[in-house]
């Protein structure tokens, strides 16, 4: 499969919200634990760059946006329940 | 349009500096001035109610009329769907989206996909930035149940909600936030975070839309208006050509109205004659009858008489087709034909349209200002109370008649009464509107059905009391004289009988009399002979009587002399 190429994710933050601090923590251990580090994390805190969130579309925070492999797909949320992640992502359940 | 521009900038509900006018039509009239400024307004209503229209226009109006920036979030519809909605009302979005408008995308597109709990604190961050560098006064939360519906946690909802509402406050922001609404009041309970929300916010507004008796009716009511007072009945609106529009005011500006002096005649000169001198410019008149009784003939010869005068007039017909109404009409001389082939006449016939008096009166108003007219008739009104609501019909006749006077526009409306029994009044009720009611009836008396005419009121004029008979012949239309005979007015045969019967006894007075003031002449001339003669013998008397008592002197003297001259001669006694 596409084990080689890696995740590239961009998460939306707003500061220090606890939504937003958990999906950080929820994220790298996703990464950690399904990925096995194959991927590259950069955060954008919508309250140092609120233009940039603008740009972007974002308004809902926290917001992960999966940007390779395409499609791009957008996930909303602190990240707590991996279901959803895996399903959007379109790695197979059974690989877990 | 022109009319519609100038009530627009007259509005005296620009001046109240705690309110945002919304800018639409009728709904700054019910909330007294508009919007809470710097305050947030609920606006809720179901499903195709008008929610996110009527939060547009109140965006675009603040922007091209107050220049005040505005921002609108999307939470349901793109804003490219709604920027292509709102061109379909003639609304140049685009242009105002350069400097004075701006639409945020926050809808959760199709492939979202949602991982647990998330918050609204890094929206309201981006928000902010933008409010920021465009200077924003006024934004739009449109359809925020969606985002509210994808929170799970109750608490999260409540938190959410309290932040958003002090941070729209602590931003100054003229806010409206729209929800699908409950419907039903009592059932809040369903929806916990719009109960809370409907308490946090300082206005409240319902949009509904229901169909009675088949016709759509639309619907807003003020809920709740802190600080204000507001109009708390349920008023009628329509989404019409340029948006929303709100049957608002039950009162007139009074100072807004030309109070015209001038005359216009009815087309029939005999009834201007009753009328002292015709209609006033800028009134509205009321033609009430039974069904025949020539309402529809008096509208015509108005109309005829408005065209004669080089005004437009814009004819409404609800019972026929346009060109029956033109035939009928000159089977009595109205000859209208011409003056619609030259533009003067505009005739519609809506006879065949559906909709609810509002559309309706939303039409009339339209074809009237495109038009330019300066008379309009609108046969019979009666017909907008027959589809829909009655109630909200009898505030569009009111509404019609205010606008018409606003704009300058001298009205007739005819009103069909369908039972005889019915007291002299109109389903409508305009009657206690209405300038000029002219009332028309039959009476049947001696086997005939004559026409009779009234003017049971006409504000500011002497008008004739009495009931004429109306006269349609192929010469036109006219008033017959009136002959009342034991408190009845004669008509039709009856009348002509009783002007024979006048004739004919004015002459054998006039026989009569001619014979006496002969006789008379001829016993004064005798009596004169006989005076003379009276007085002649009298004379005489008078002169006998005369000469008898100066007789009677002179022979006492005589007597008298007599004896002195006796003794003298005698020369008895000396003296």
């Amino acid at each position: 499969m596409s084990k080689s190429i890696p995740f590239k994710f961009r998460l939306y933050v707003a500061g220090e919200a606890s939504n937003s601090t958990q999906a950080i923590t929820n994220l790298r251990s996703f990464c950690r634990e399904v990925l096995d580090e194959r991927s590259e994390i950069e955060i954008v805190d919508v309250l140092r760059e609120p233009k940039r969130a603008l740009a972007d579309g974002v308004l809902l925070t926290p917001m992960l946006v999966k940007l390779s492999p395409a499609p791009i797909r957008k996930i909303i949320g602190n990240l707590n329940q991996r279901e959803p992640i895996l399903q959007a992502l379109g790695l197979d359940l059974s690989a877990q | 349009m022109t009319a519609n521009k100038h009530i627009k900038t007259t509005k005296r509900t620009t001046s109240n500096p705690l309110k945002a006018r919304t800018g639409i039509e009728g709904f700054d009239e019910i909330t007294h001035g508009g919007l809470p400024r710097g305050r947030t307004t609920l606006l809720e209503g179901g499903p195709g109610s008008g929610k996110t229209l009527m939060a547009l226009q109140t965006l675009m109006n603040g922007a091209s009329l107050d220049n005040e920036p505005g921002i609108f979030v999307a939470f349901e519809e793109t804003s490219e769907r709604i920027t292509a909605n709102a061109a379909q009302f003639g609304w140049d979005l685009p242009a105002l989206q350069k400097k004075k408008l701006f639409f945020l995308n926050a809808q959760p597109t199709y492939d979202f996909v949602q991982s647990g709990g998330f918050d609204l604190g890094g929206m309201l961050a981006v928000l902010e930035a933008k409010v920021k560098e465009v200077k924003a006064k006024r934004i739009v939360l449109d359809a925020v149940d969606i985002v509210l519906s994808l929170m799970s946690d109750p608490a999260a909802r409540r938190r959410e909600l309290y932040q958003l509402h002090d941070w729209l406050l602590s931003n100054g922001l003229t806010a409206i936030i729209t929800s699908k609404a409950n419907l039903s009041d009592d059932d809040v309970g369903a929806h916990p975070q719009m109960a809370l929300l409907q308490f946090m916010v300082d206005c409240g507004v319902i949009l509904s839309h229901a169909v009675v008796g088949g016709v759509s009716q639309r619907n807003v009511r003020v809920v709740k208006y802190r600080g204000s007072a507001f109009e708390e009945n349920e008023s009628p609106f329509v989404i019409g050509d340029a948006g929303l529009e709100v049957a608002g005011a039950h009162y007139t500006d009074e100072s807004r109205i030309e109070v015209s002096k001038e005359r216009v005649s009815s087309g029939v000169p005999r009834l201007d004659t009753m009328l002292g001198g015709g209609y006033y410019r800028c009134s509205s008149v009321l033609i009430t009858g039974f069904p025949g009784t020539a309402k529809t003939t008096l509208c015509g010869a108005f109309a005829e008489a408005a065209c004669g005068r080089g005004e437009r007039t814009l004819y409404v017909t609800f019972d026929s087709d346009a060109n029956e109404l033109i035939r009928n009409l000159s089977s009595v001389n109205i000859r209208l034909r011409h003056f619609v082939k030259s533009g003067m006449l505009l005739t519609k016939s809506a006879r065949m349209v559906t909709g609810s008096a509002e559309i309706h009166l939303m039409r009339i108003r339209n074809l009237a200002q495109k038009h330019q007219v300066r008379s309009l008739v609108i046969d019979p009104l009666s017909a907008l109370s027959n589809v829909g609501n009655k109630e909200t019909a009898m505030g569009v006749a009111e509404r019609l008649i205010d606008w018409a006077k606003l704009s300058g526009i001298t009205l007739v409306c005819s009103s069909l009464l369908q039972e005889s029994g019915q007291v002299e009044g109109t389903p409508l009720q305009v009657s206690t509107i209405a300038d000029t009611w002219i009332h028309l009836n039959y009476l049947v008396l001696a086997g005939e059905r004559n026409r009779g005419l009234s003017i049971i009121k006409s504000r500011g004029t002497s008008h004739s009391n009495q009931v004429r008979e109306l006269i349609l012949s192929d010469a036109g239309v006219t008033l017959a004289d009136a002959y009342t005979a034991g408190g009845e007015v004669l008509m039709g045969t009856l009348r002509w009988e009783k002007e024979l019967a006048a004739r004919t006894a004015r002459t054998e007075i006039e026989a009569v009399t001619k014979q006496k003031q002969a006789k008379l002449l001829t016993d004064e001339a005798l009596l004169e002979v006989q005076l003379k003669a009276v007085q002649l013998e009298l004379e005489v008397k008078r002169a006998e009587k005369e000469t008898l008592t100066r007789l009677g002197t002179d022979r006492k003297v005589e007597l008298a002399h007599g004896r002195n001259h006796m003794r003298e001669l005698r020369g008895v006694d000396k003296k």
